[in-house]
């Protein structure tokens, strides 16, 4: 009996060591890894892989499912086995380690004319390492506030547009009548900053902040000029001496915020601006909310972002193929479709004047209006950047943040054990 | 004897005890729950409640809808029984060696068996997924149950190690006497008296299979070969936002079989455990 069993189990696990099958009948297959995680996104993504696959019966695209969360660490197993998916979506500031690594094809003589010059050079210059292409920038979202429209109205404050946001000291002073006007244990704004360091540095462009400095020698090294300083010190003064930034939420993400948004406990929240999906799903009947511009320095509304981009991976035999999948995929008709199913905004000039992604509706012409100010976040390409930011950038903002440690004692982190840091990648 | 005597306040300050940490044990699954049935609006609420106001089973709806929950559900089954049966068939015989022969080869095995603990999934990871691809292994479930298997070996051993300890050599020699060989001795004799600390380990090859992520998201390439963990990451977007209804449904759906194959056999690991325990 208990041999009968093994050899069932066996006989079983046999079967299993089967389970794999190459395809004969000549037609090209490429593997597309796309992250789209959001219903509408995942539909789109996969309503344009069957129109591209019914079109090409010779170049057939397998829609597989990848995850924001993992991504890295699954990619760079992927590349190192030579197992990587042909056609990569990502994020750009994911892109530098692959890219000097040589997992990525160069798309310089890949893409067509009508792409290249659909995009704008800001945008393509977040993907470009080296003076190559590793990705084709394809959905971007500024920083924005979200506000409780009721509470913004009532208190009185000057309402900011795209053409005419505030200044950082007037959103300074802003939080500061908003947490007045709305009583004790409220607060006019909620920093959500379990991810400090993006959220500051692209912020911090429009201040003039730049931080990573790349000499001619083509090394780049960390200075702290006054322009670095308004943002993480505007922030610090809202937390710690005006009172007008809940404290709790410095260590929690964007979505954490939205109860007490909700709830009426925060005025405004800056999120990111694919965050209003969120928003729509969660907020309860009747609840009026507004997007804003973000606070604007010397430098006009300028931000940094890291949009999502499309490579192609160097390991594929395919590359033209891939890069024509590419092109059909950023479409302008089809790249609304992508930003419309990620609440984001497309990096191309003509879906961007589609006219559904400037209905006031939802907050949409705010950020389309934005979206010229958008450039490549500051260190992006930078080698070294992603150690920088998980040992000594992040640490060192959340103890500023909460008081822990004063501006001297950051700047002093940042930019001496920063060096460091970059010194090593760049021997 | 008085000294084992426990007083009444005592005997509350146990039972206290035992009582935060069932709370603490369970607090994250009810609230998985809870959340699972909820629909988005009070997700945000500032003030949530446990049992939710107006519940609905649209997240299961949405969360089957996007996902392939059932192919995932059934790839992990696969892979989690396979695992755990050939983790036990392979380490048996090998605990009984180890536990019955001391030799300088066992004891280094047990030393290695120790030290290969120490090792991340993160060094191991590549290599391994290089070895499989030679293999022809990658993106198959065989592949994965493999790594599940070798991955479980080393504390499946050490389990399997003290349970046969544990069971008197005399009874082997009593076999032996009556004309046993070693394999009539290992299948007769200790397997039967092993059955609670097999069933304990398979268990234990079982749950760590059936929550295993990182593996089976390098391992496994197509939708249809996926696990239910890396399925569940699919409802994750950037920077750690999540769709939380769907998620939690989807979660709370994945830890059933867990719970059950749990409830089916504890009775078993614990009965086993105690037989034999006092002479009567």
């Amino acid at each position: 009996m208990r041999v009968r069993a093994l050899a069932a189990a066996t006989a079983a696990i046999a079967l299993l060591l089967t389970g794999c099958s190459g395809d004969t009948d000549g037609k090209i297959r490429l593997r597309f890894q796309s992250l789209a995680w959001q219903k509408e996104s995942v539909d789109a993504n996969k309503h344009l892989v069957k129109e591209w696959n019914a079109a090409h019966p010779d170049i057939q695209i397998q829609y597989v499912q990848g995850s924001w969360d993992s991504v890295h660490d699954q990619l760079l197993t992927s590349f190192e086995g030579g197992e990587a998916p042909d056609i990569i979506h990502d994020a750009s500031d994911d892109l530098a380690d692959f890219a000097y690594g040589g997992y990525l094809a160069d798309l310089g003589e890949l893409l067509p004319e009508r792409l290249t010059s659909d995009i704008p050079q800001r945008s393509w210059q977040t993907a470009t390492f080296n003076n190559k292409v590793y990705g084709v920038p394809f959905l971007q979202e500024p920083r924005v506030l979200i506000a409780n429209k009721k509470i913004l109205e009532s208190s009185g404050v000057r309402v900011p547009t795209a053409d005419k946001p505030w200044s950082w000291q007037e959103f300074r002073q802003v939080t500061k009548t908003l947490t007045e006007r709305m009583g004790k244990g409220k607060y006019g704004i909620a920093w959500p900053l379990k991810e400090p360091v993006s959220v500051t540095l692209n912020l911090g462009l429009s201040a003039g902040g730049q931080l990573f400095h790349r000499g001619d020698d083509g090394k780049v090294t960390i200075r702290f000029t006054e322009g670095d300083g308004v943002v993480p010190g505007t922030i610090h003064d809202q937390v710690n001496t005006d009172k007008s930034a809940s404290r709790s939420t410095l260590g929690t993400g964007g979505s954490d915020t939205l109860p007490g948004f909700f709830g009426g406990k925060y005025a405004m929240v800056p999120l990111g601006f694919s965050y209003r999906q969120q928003i729509v799903q969660q907020a309860p009947e009747g609840f009026e909310w507004t997007v804003l511009p973000a606070p604007a320095g010397p430098e006009g509304p300028a931000q940094g972002v890291s949009p999502q981009t499309l490579s192609v991976a160097e390991d594929s035999p395919h590359k033209k193929e891939a890069a024509q999948f590419i092109d059909f995929m950023l479409q302008p008709q089809n790249m609304v479709r992508l930003a419309r199913g990620d609440w984001m905004l497309p990096t191309g000039t003509q879906a961007l004047r589609d006219p559904s992604l400037h209905t006031e509706k939802d907050g949409w012409a705010t950020g389309a209006a934005l979206a010229r100010d958008l450039r490549s976040a500051p260190a992006q390409s930078v080698r070294g950047y992603p150690e920088w930011k998980d040992k000594v950038a992040t640490p060192a903002l959340q103890e500023y943040y909460s008081g822990a440690i004063d501006a001297g004692e950051l700047e002093k982190r940042l930019v001496k054990d920063g060096n460091l840091v970059l010194a090593r990648y760049q021997r | 004897m008085t000294a084992l005597r426990t007083t009444r306040s005592g005997r509350a300050r146990q039972y206290l005890a035992l009582l935060c940490y069932l709370v603490f044990l369970a607090f994250p699954f009810l609230w998985l729950i809870s959340t699972a049935f909820k629909p988005p609006r009070e997700l945000g609420s500032l003030h949530p409640t446990w049992i939710p106001v107006d519940p609905t089973l649209d997240n299961f709806r949405q969360a089957f809808d996007e996902q392939p929950l059932l192919q995932a559900a059934a790839n992990s089954l696969a892979a989690a029984l396979s695992a755990a049966l050939i983790a036990v068939v392979i380490a048996t015989p090998m605990a009984y060696v180890m536990a019955r022969h001391r030799t300088k080869l066992s004891t280094a095995a047990t030393g290695w068996v120790v030290v290969s603990q120490a090792f991340p999934f993160v060094l191991v990871i590549i290599p391994l997924f290089l070895i499989l691809k030679n293999l022809h292994l990658i993106n198959t479930l065989a592949g994965l149950i493999m790594v599940y298997v070798v991955w479980s070996l080393p504390f499946a051993l050490w389990m399997l190690v003290g349970y046969i300890r544990a069971v008197p050599r005399e009874l082997e020699e009593a076999a032996a006497v009556d004309g046993a060989g070693r394999l009539r001795i290992l299948l007769s004799v200790i397997a039967p008296l092993l059955a609670p600390g097999i069933v304990a380990t398979a268990l234990f090859a079982f749950i760590t299979a059936w929550n295993e992520f990182f593996f089976a998201l390098v391992l496994l390439k197509t939708p249809e070969k996926q696990t239910l963990p890396v399925v569940l990451t699919h409802f994750l977007g950037a920077e750690g936002v999540a769709d939380l209804g769907p998620l939690a449904a989807a979660a709370f759906l994945a830890t059933i079989p867990s719970l059950v194959i749990f409830a089916i056999i504890q009775k078993r690991i614990t009965g086993g455990m105690l037989a034999g325990a006092v002479k009567s």
